[in-house]
């Protein structure tokens, strides 16, 4: 027993050495598989409360270039305006001056909330940005967000009380549903983790037409995000021989170097579509005893 | 200044010179990240004891990985090079810890060859560890070869610049101390 001691005492710094390298290696591979880590919560309120003060600062740069992109999607919106569409049939002037919400059926499936990006890296090939809003201010995991230019940016991963975590698109394990604004195809969008201008866009059948140049938007069928909002548009591409699908090289809208204010998308009926869709997988999958 | 102090402040600076200024720079080429905040380890006082070197180490390493969003990547390269430290040094001055005549590393201390191949030695061992890390989750063979090369090469161009630009006032050490 007695050596057992001695030998531990003599290799102490050995064994302080391995205990070290055992808990960071156990932090790595727990907490960033599933990047939801909770003890990024706490985390990231302080780091949040310094990278909000150095944001002040940052934001000076860029005011410029970001009030005219603020502009820009302003005057978008300005024209998608109810008032301005009339309707001059049976020579009665119709202008309607609210959006339509709850009258004939209709309802409300996106809401829009506005952040500023208080942290954000390109550097590495799992990116994340952080974001001034968090559960305080009603934002939740799985919401989309897009750059103050509508371009989506990302889909936020975790939230604290005051602030929330988006991973980038620019990360290798996110995946979003695109599709070809000219014909309709969707396919999934990832990350090569190489270059941050480029994202790949796959599964795209071959008898689609694409051409450089096309555009592509998000698709219908995504849960987070709001069909129709531009990706970017197709720089190269290439058949996969394998699968007989093309793989196409997609330039990025969204300037992921310069982000500065977002707008996070919450789909309302989020849950809803989540919870169908398991509880069909569940049903058709069920093993059933008796015949049919 | 006590060494508490003054390596306290170093602490932060590194930190927050790592995570606002070398993280943000647009990439040279694919990932080459800057990376200069290891210095902190390398510029540790001779007579640290080989345990406190381990933990600040980790410290530091945890540090930046609270910003980073990496739990555990930078510390775990931090803890090696901690635990390398000792050896290199002794590899390279094979004297007793109280003959040094200065109380840091530096080229004052250690001499223009000695010094560039410690700093050398410990760049290549945490960034090789570091980029490995990152590698096994994802990545091309080539790719790897290629970062911990590229890295290893800025952060190299960087520590001496950092020690032409900015060279550190150290006292000589008597017996009269």
């Amino acid at each position: 027993m007695r050596n057992v001691f001695l030998f531990l005492r003599r290799y102490s710094v050995f064994f302080t050495f391995l205990v070290l390298q055992a808990i960071s290696l156990s932090f790595l591979f727990r907490y960033n598989r599933f990047h939801r880590a909770q003890f990024l919560g706490i985390a990231t309120e302080i780091t949040g409360r310094i990278n909000t003060q150095y944001n002040k600062v940052e934001d000076y740069f860029s005011l410029k270039q970001e009030n005219k992109r603020l502009h820009h999607l302003n005057d978008s919106l300005l024209n998608l305006l109810q008032s301005n569409f009339v309707r001059p049939d049976s020579g009665v002037t119709l202008v309607k001056d609210t959006i339509p919400y709850d009258t004939l059926g209709h309802y409300r499936r996106y809401l829009y909330r506005d952040a500023s990006v208080v942290y954000n890296t390109v550097s590495s090939q799992k990116n994340y940005f952080q974001i001034n809003r968090g559960s305080i201010r009603g934002i939740k995991d799985n919401m989309a967000v897009i750059s103050s230019d509508g371009y989506p940016v990302g889909i936020i991963v975790n939230v604290s009380d005051n602030f929330s975590e988006a991973m980038s698109l620019l990360h290798v394990q996110n995946t979003v549903n695109a599709s070809l604004k000219k014909g309709g195809e969707f396919g999934t969008l990832q990350w090569d983790g190489k270059d941050p201008r480029y994202l790949t866009l796959k599964n795209i059948p071959k008898s689609a037409d694409v051409k450089k140049g096309d555009t592509v938007l998000t698709s219908t069928y995504s849960y987070n995000f709001p069909p129709g909002y531009i990706i970017g548009t197709v720089a190269g591409i290439s058949i996969d021989n394998v699968t007989g699908f093309f793989t196409l090289k997609v330039k990025t809208a969204a300037d992921f170097f310069s982000l500065q204010k977002v707008h996070v998308i919450e789909n309302l009926q989020y849950d809803e579509q989540v919870q169908l869709f398991n509880d069909t997988k569940k049903k058709i999958e069920q093993p059933k005893s008796g015949s049919r | 200044m006590s060494s508490i102090v003054r390596n306290t402040i170093r602490f932060v600076l590194f930190i927050l010179i790592q995570v606002y200024i070398l993280n943000k720079i647009p990439q040279l080429h694919l990932f080459i990240t800057p990376y200069l905040y290891f210095l902190f380890i390398l510029w540790l006082p001779f007579n640290i004891s080989r345990g406190g070197l381990l933990f600040v180490g980790f410290v530091l390493g945890l540090a930046l990985d609270y910003f980073t969003l990496t739990p555990g990547l930078h510390a775990s390269a931090c803890v090696l090079i901690a635990y390398a430290r000792p050896f290199v040094i002794h590899l390279l001055m094979p004297k007793d810890i109280t003959e040094f005549n200065y109380r840091e590393p530096s080229v004052k201390a250690m001499g223009w060859t000695p010094y560039a191949i410690y700093i050398s030695i410990l760049t290549v061992l945490h960034h090789t560890y570091l980029v490995f890390l990152e590698w096994l989750s994802f990545g091309s063979f080539l790719d790897f070869i290629i970062k911990v090369f590229g890295t290893t090469a800025i952060s190299l161009l960087l520590i001496f610049t950092v020690e032409f630009l900015f060279p550190r006032q150290l006292k000589y050490r008597t017996n009269v101390q």
